[in-house]
């Protein structure tokens, strides 16, 4: 027994020995699927900052410099960090399957192993679609179905136009440093077909200080300009410098970092940009800039022979007038969602009264991109299903799911008998967003749990009728939706949709740390108060880990089938345009 | 005014330095001092900016008071804040993807002072800055101010 656990012991001190306290990292990482011919900076952080006689770097057993066929740089103490790094900012490979190996000093190896994958000829998309509903989950998709088509004895009256389309696959969405993902990283892999770090658009999460200066792989909008002649939109109802519309041009560790991917729309230069976030286009000299350098990019856009426009009427206007080059800037914050739009004027419509909804946008955009005869690419973004999700205000959410519904039906309908254009709808990660019954103010008893029907009980919702455009009239009646969210802070649930504006869940405690209940919810007839289950600085809902469902019709889309990861979906639109080769 | 040691229970700590605050600029400056508004900052606000109301734009050096919700702060203790019109929830300031609304004031404080709870609504005194400054310790650009400022809980 001694003896054994002696071996034990000597064997387990002869392992930590022998393994390194950490080993190098190789950039893009292991397992990474590289388009040919794309553009990445490849970077390998060697610990204990060994001199550069100490390393040696290998590709299929060559030296680096001589398989990308440039020389890469060496920098013992990073930026004066306890590392040395060795570089090469825009490499590029040709197809195949890649082994890298880095070595320190005698015993201290990583490897990694990237596939460098090709395009088939000839070119199977003139246009693809890329509709992203942030956060959009399944009961998002079946609340959605419920309040526009309606349902008799089980079936609905009607098909989602996202759900109405050929194919169809399950998702993942985790980063390389986390199971739960943020909206940064999520857009990041399907732009790029990488995947990353939370927060990150763009760049692979290296040991660099400043944001920008993490290792670069290049986005789809920058591809499709360096190698086609094909035109780019980029819209979302969110602000334009957000996660997801940013995450077509942009290169940083910090997706907050705003004024520079405003630089970045800039040097990639989408034909048609639209959102909100005006400030960080302002010089900060202009009262209502946000920028700390005096920088004026409308002023630069105009230049560059964009038409600016900030409201519905202008967008339309400049559509009709034939505009090929469009920057539509209609709110300095985000756009407001469709059910104050529509339905409760609340939010910042009085503000801006003649903001153009998501579907409008995608009308506007489809017809200022179709005439250019390489082709267009465009992504369409519902952003603030997420953000009213993260609100824990599922009826906007739903109203903004419906909205992205109707877009997706615009985009089929250009897209027609044509067969040369590939449409995607697709989340970016969910929300823990369930439909347990319904609230019925006609049940007995005085509390919001007396009133939730459940199972036999959950009769079907009397909202008012739908409109034309499917967005239910009244959604403040006698029985409601039961929508529950499955993380939460301290809150208040009322029960009812929040027609004062959007939901506040809660606010920030004495502490200015802990969050603690919004009372404002918990005053009223049903209000019930819900102990929160996230960490005590959690002031709102968060993210979930559950895969996503993704449907797509047109050339290509019947790749998607089972289960991918998120970074197919680049890899899919990438083969429809043929966007490998030199 | 002296900082308040943050252990005091709020309640208190919260009392005292309603007390403190009104003794230094609550009684004394009250005669001379303007009211203004959030309501009545702008004379147009747009997508491309905005432009600041002739009423306040003539009270620029001015002592004023005005009516709002102090923003989450970033510390504890501090030389500034920011006032909102409606009470955040969030701390722009502690979270990435936060951002502040546009209409934003900042108040700087004569001395470093201790914050309320957040989301309150508080009266601040000072006198008024306007025009785009950037706060040489934090980097923080605005361009209206009120400075030399105390506050009281509203």
């Amino acid at each position: 027994m001694q003896a054994q656990r002696l071996l034990i012991m000597t064997v387990a001190g002869s392992l930590a020995a022998a393994a390194p306290a950490a080993a190098q990292t190789i950039y893009p990482i292991n397992r990474a699927e590289i388009l040919e011919g794309s553009h990445f900076d490849f970077k390998v952080e060697f610990p204990d900052a060994p001199a550069s006689a100490d390393v040696k770097v290998t590709i299929n057993g060559k030296s680096a410099d001589e398989v990308f066929g440039k020389p890469t740089t060496f920098l013992q103490n990073e930026e004066g960090q306890k590392h040395s790094a060795l570089w090469l900012r825009g490499a590029s490979l040709p197809a195949g399957s890649y082994t890298v190996e880095a070595t320190q000093g005698a015993d201290r190896k990583a490897t990694v192993k990237w596939e460098v994958f090709a395009t088939a000829q000839p070119r199977r998309a003139k246009n693809v679609i890329l509709f992203i509903g942030d956060g959009m989950s399944v009961a998002n998709r079946t609340a959605a179905r419920i309040l526009s088509k309606g349902l008799v004895e089980g079936r609905y009256n009607g098909e989602l136009a996202m759900d109405d389309m050929s194919d169809m696959a399950l998702i993942s969405t985790s980063g390389t440093d986390s199971v739960v993902t943020d909206s940064a990283n999520a857009a990041h892999a399907y732009t790029t077909g990488h995947k990353s770090c939370v927060n990150a658009l763009g760049v692979y999460c290296a040991k660099n200080a400043l944001t920008l200066d993490h290792p670069k792989v290049e986005t789809i909008a920058e591809l499709v300009k360096r190698k086609t002649g094909m035109a780019v939109g980029v819209v979302t109802n969110s602000e334009i410098e957000d996660a997801t519309p940013a995450s077509m041009v942009a290169h940083t560790r910090r997706r907050s970092d705003f004024n520079d991917i405003v630089r970045m729309f800039y040097d990639v230069k989408p034909d048609v940009i639209m959102g909100g976030g005006s400030p960080n286009f302002l010089a900060k000299t202009t009262p209502g800039s946000k920028r700390t350098d005096g920088e004026d990019f409308i002023a630069k856009f105009k230049e560059a022979g964009y038409t600016l426009v900030t409201t519905k009427a202008e967008m339309n206007a400049a559509v009709a007038g034939g505009s090929k080059k469009l920057l539509g800037l209609y709110n300095t914050g985000n756009i407001d969602g469709a059910f104050d739009l529509r339905l409760a004027k609340k939010g910042t419509t009085s503000k801006f009264p003649d903001q153009p909804d998501v579907v409008e946008q995608t009308k506007a955009a489809i017809a200022m991109l179709k005439g250019n005869p390489e082709g267009f690419l465009l992504m369409v973004e519902s952003a603030r299903i997420d953000k009213y999700s993260h609100s824990l205000d599922w009826e906007r959410s739903v109203f903004d799911t419906i909205m992205l519904d109707n877009a997706v039906k615009v985009a089929k309908d250009f897209a027609g008998d044509r067969n040369d254009t590939l449409i995607i709808v697709v989340p970016d990660h969910a929300h823990p967003i369930s439909i347990i019954g319904t609230y019925d103010d006609d049940r007995p008893g005085q509390l919001l749990r007396d009133k939730l029907g459940v199972y036999a009980e959950s009769a079907v919702p009397n909202y008012g009728p739908v409109d034309a455009d499917g967005y239910p009239t009244d959604v403040d009646t006698s029985r409601r939706l039961a929508v529950v969210y499955g993380s939460y802070p301290d809150t208040c649930d009322t029960g009812r949709p929040a027609m004062n504006g959007e939901r506040v869940p809660a606010v920030k405690g004495p502490d200015g740390k802990t969050n603690i209940a919004n009372e404002k919810d918990c005053t009223g007839p049903l209000a019930a108060r819900k102990t929160g289950n996230l960490p005590f600085d959690a002031n709102s809902g968060v993210h979930s880990a559950d895969d996503v469902i993704l449907t797509a019709m047109g050339p290509g889309a019947e790749k998607f089938r089972g289960h991918k990861p998120n970074t197919y979906v680049f890899r899919v639109m990438a083969e429809s345009l043929a966007l490998g080769g030199k | 005014m002296p900082s308040i040691p943050s252990l005091l229970p709020m309640s208190r700590r919260e009392a005292m330095l309603g007390l403190a605050a009104a003794g230094l600029c609550g009684q004394a400056r009250a005669a001379e001092t303007e009211s203004i508004a959030f309501d009545g900052l702008y004379k147009s606000f747009g997508v491309l900016g905005f432009e600041f109301s002739d009423r306040v734009t003539a009270l620029r050096g001015h002592e004023v008071r005005m009516l709002g919700y102090m923003a989450p702060p970033l510390k504890a203790e501090s030389r500034f804040f920011v006032l909102t019109r409606e009470p955040l929830a969030i701390c722009p300031f502690c979270q990435s993807d936060a951002d502040w609304p546009v209409d934003i004031v900042v108040v700087f404080m004569k001395n470093e002072t201790a914050m309320v709870s957040a989301g309150r609504k508080v009266a601040v005194t000072g006198r008024l800055e306007i025009g785009s400054a950037t706060d040489v310790e934090t980097g923080f650009v605005s361009q209206i101010r009120i400075v030399d400022a105390g506050f009281t809980l509203a």
